[in-house]
């Protein structure tokens, strides 16, 4: 397996090509503006926000007896409730129904969770594949690349792209790059997929304890194609999905797709509460690290996400550092935030990859307060040892110098004649700070001097 | 039942002090002087049609006519001609070929043009989803503001499954141009009565 590069790293070769980095960057922008116009178009948008984040706390601070009654629920719905410690007990989970049931054709709508697993990559290796439905997802599975958004999987991909994808798998007409014309190639060969599908797996957006019952949202209609035609489904669900009551759902839809795409509701938003005749139900419930993330006081608030994107749309870092440099199945700010958790290691460059801007927590429909937690997460990170020294170093030499005057001062004087007289110390690729900028012109004078000389006299 | 027991164990003794519930009042959120035109605008803005109709009599002629015509498809509206009550049990394949689907909805949604329809009105689960194009009729005063609403008049754990459905099936994968007809029904029309 070859190296995982870090954020910075891959970032540096996301941004090499420049055009394709504004149109990214621009695009993403665009769907911010979406969920501008959404969020303004509700006089109580504030007070939304205030509902959900406040329900969110309630349910986790109950989360236990919450979990017990859905389960309760849901096995009285006739729903089968599977318990998950990990994601490698997740996928076996899966696996065992597969075997049991002798199963060969298998379709998936959109799962972070499944991802977050690496449930794909478990059962390829078993000889067991799978056949994902949603459209930039199948995109994605088709040149074998993870999702680099979680609600739009393939905003990466411009339409040639997706074009040549599909003139090598399902054979279309090469240089057609007709959005329209592509999706009925992909509609076509997918209806093909559901119609003769044993097993359908999807995620769950919410689960409601009082009714047992879950909600699966999608636009093109993928989840509802699979379940509805497959005699066995599966709903793989993070523990952090449930939600008290079924009124609750009011306020978590209305702001779901308004943040996500700016639209005022998703298409389908399918309500799942017993089997069909003759169909099986499962139902997996993870942990895969929630449970620790529950007993961070400082993070733990991030199990409030409902997986709408919106931090994504508006991250300048997101935007111009594109969904695959975030090495993890959830990217931008939020990922950020949720996978340290998950593996501190390997995740320690996340928390990093932000400019603290705090546009995320703006935006976010739950206000879980993302862009504390990715500096809180510096501070751990640090204190853990986690962090490259270099990084260290300089961060303690710059406390050392601002904690003492008198070198403060030096120190400016010498680098501002630095820079007039020898420019080419700073400008040059071992500076880092010279990636991608001009440095600026060195000012004449300090404030201080500045301000000693105009102010003092 | 070792996992199960960890994680609620682990939840009990990793949970935060216990907060309250917020109330939520259906009264301060947003009002609509015409919530009839307002379903209407938002429908049509999503990509659906909304049509308000005096009463069912065209419905059933176009009805009649595409069955004539040899057209398959599937009526669960009982003022428009007869109900076909045997689609449960048909299969995906068999409900794969079907054009047009009719429908009654229990209520409509002002704020985002979306209709809500139990399993008993659709037939068969797959009906509203695998059909080509699908048509709905709603009272036009089942039409309520917003999704608070909504949720006081449907009974979501009453039946096997329900859905919110707003506008045709839709996609925006391929560098977000708007395509409609994904993998759900290519159009949807509103009849509101």
């Amino acid at each position: 397996m070859s190296k995982v590069l870090t954020h910075a790293e891959a970032a540096e070769q996301f941004i090499a090509d420049e055009p394709r980095t504004d149109w990214h960057n621009d695009t993403l922008w665009f769907v911010r503006q979406k969920r501008d116009k959404a969020a303004h178009g509700l006089p109580e948008w504030e007070q939304l926000r205030e509902w959900a984040s406040q329900i969110k706390n309630h349910t986790l601070s109950n989360l236990d007896q919450y979990l017990v009654e859905f389960e309760k629920n849901a096995i009285a719905n006739g729903i089968t409730v599977h318990w998950a410690a990990n994601g490698e007990e997740h996928n076996r989970i899966i696996y065992d129904i597969i075997q049991k049931n002798k199963i060969q054709k298998i379709v998936k709508s959109k799962s972070m969770l499944t991802e977050e697993c690496g449930m794909n990559e478990f059962l390829h290796g078993k000889g067991i594949d799978i056949v994902d439905t949603d459209l930039g997802e199948r995109i994605v599975q088709f040149r074998k690349e993870p999702p680099s958004h979680i609600v739009l999987p393939a905003i990466h991909l411009k339409k040639k792209d997706v074009s040549d994808t599909f003139h090598e798998h399902l054979h279309t007409e090469k240089g057609n790059n007709d959005p329209q014309y592509l999706t009925e190639a992909a509609r076509q060969h997918l209806r093909k997929k559901f119609v003769e599908s044993e097993l359908a797996i999807t995620g769950v957006n919410f689960a409601v304890a009082e009714t047992g019952g879950f909600v699966v949202c999608t636009n093109e209609g993928n989840a509802d194609m699979g379940t509805h035609a497959a005699k066995i489904h599966i709903a793989c669900m993070g523990f952090e999905k449930i939600i008290p009551k079924a009124e609750h759902l009011a306020v978590f839809l209305r702001l779901l797709a308004r943040s996500a795409t700016g639209q005022p509701i998703t298409t389908y938003s399918s309500h799942f509460q017993k089997p069909r005749e003759g169909q099986e139900m499962h139902l997996v419930i993870v942990d895969n690290g929630r449970t620790k993330q529950l007993g961070r006081a400082d993070f733990r608030n991030s199990l409030k996400c409902i997986r709408c994107a919106a931090c994504f749309n508006t991250c300048p870092v997101y935007r111009r550092s594109g969904g695959h440099s975030y090495h993890t199945a959830v990217a931008g700010p939020i990922g950020s935030i949720l996978n340290p958790n998950i593996d501190m290691r390997a995740n320690a460059d996340l928390p990093f990859a932000s400019t603290l801007c705090g546009s995320c927590s703006n935006v976010c429909p739950v206000k879980i307060d993302i862009h504390e937690q990715l500096w809180k997460w510096r501070q751990v990170l640090v204190a853990e040892g986690y962090v490259d020294t270099t990084k260290k170093i300089g961060l303690k030499g710059m406390a050392f110098v601002l904690a003492h005057p008198a070198i403060y001062r030096f120190a400016g004087r010498a680098g501002r004649a630095v820079m007039r007289l020898f420019p080419f110390v700073l400008n040059n690729k071992l500076n880092p700070w010279y990636k991608q900028r001009e440095m600026p012109a060195p000012p004449k004078q300090s404030f201080r001097d500045w301000y000693i000389k105009n102010i003092k006299s | 039942m070792s996992a199960r027991e960890d994680i609620l164990k682990a939840i009990t003794a990793n949970k935060p002090a216990l907060v309250e519930l917020p109330v939520i009042d259906s009264a301060k959120v947003i009002q609509y002087n015409d919530i009839v035109q307002q379903f209407k605008t938002v429908l049509q803005s999503i990509g659906g049609t909304a049509i308000e109709l005096t009463d069912l009599d065209a419905l059933k002629t176009e009805l009649e006519a595409k069955k004539a015509a040899g057209e398959v498809v599937v009526n669960r509206i009982a003022e428009i001609g007869t109900v076909d009550n045997s689609i449960a049990a048909l299969t995906a394949t068999e409900l794969a070929a079907v054009e047009v689907a009719y429908l009654k909805a229990t209520l409509g949604v002002a704020e985002n043009g979306s209709v809500w329809l139990y399993e008993s009105q659709m037939g068969n689960r797959l009906l509203p989803f695998i059909c080509q194009h699908l048509v709905i009729v709603i009272d036009r005063n089942s039409i309520v503001t917003t999704m608070h609403h909504a949720y006081k008049q449907v009974d979501t754990a009453k039946e096997g499954f329900g859905v919110f459905l707003a506008g045709p099936s839709k996609t925006a994968d391929i560098e977000q141009s708007l395509v409609i007809g994904a993998h759900g029904a290519r159009s949807l029309i509103v009849y509101i009565v």
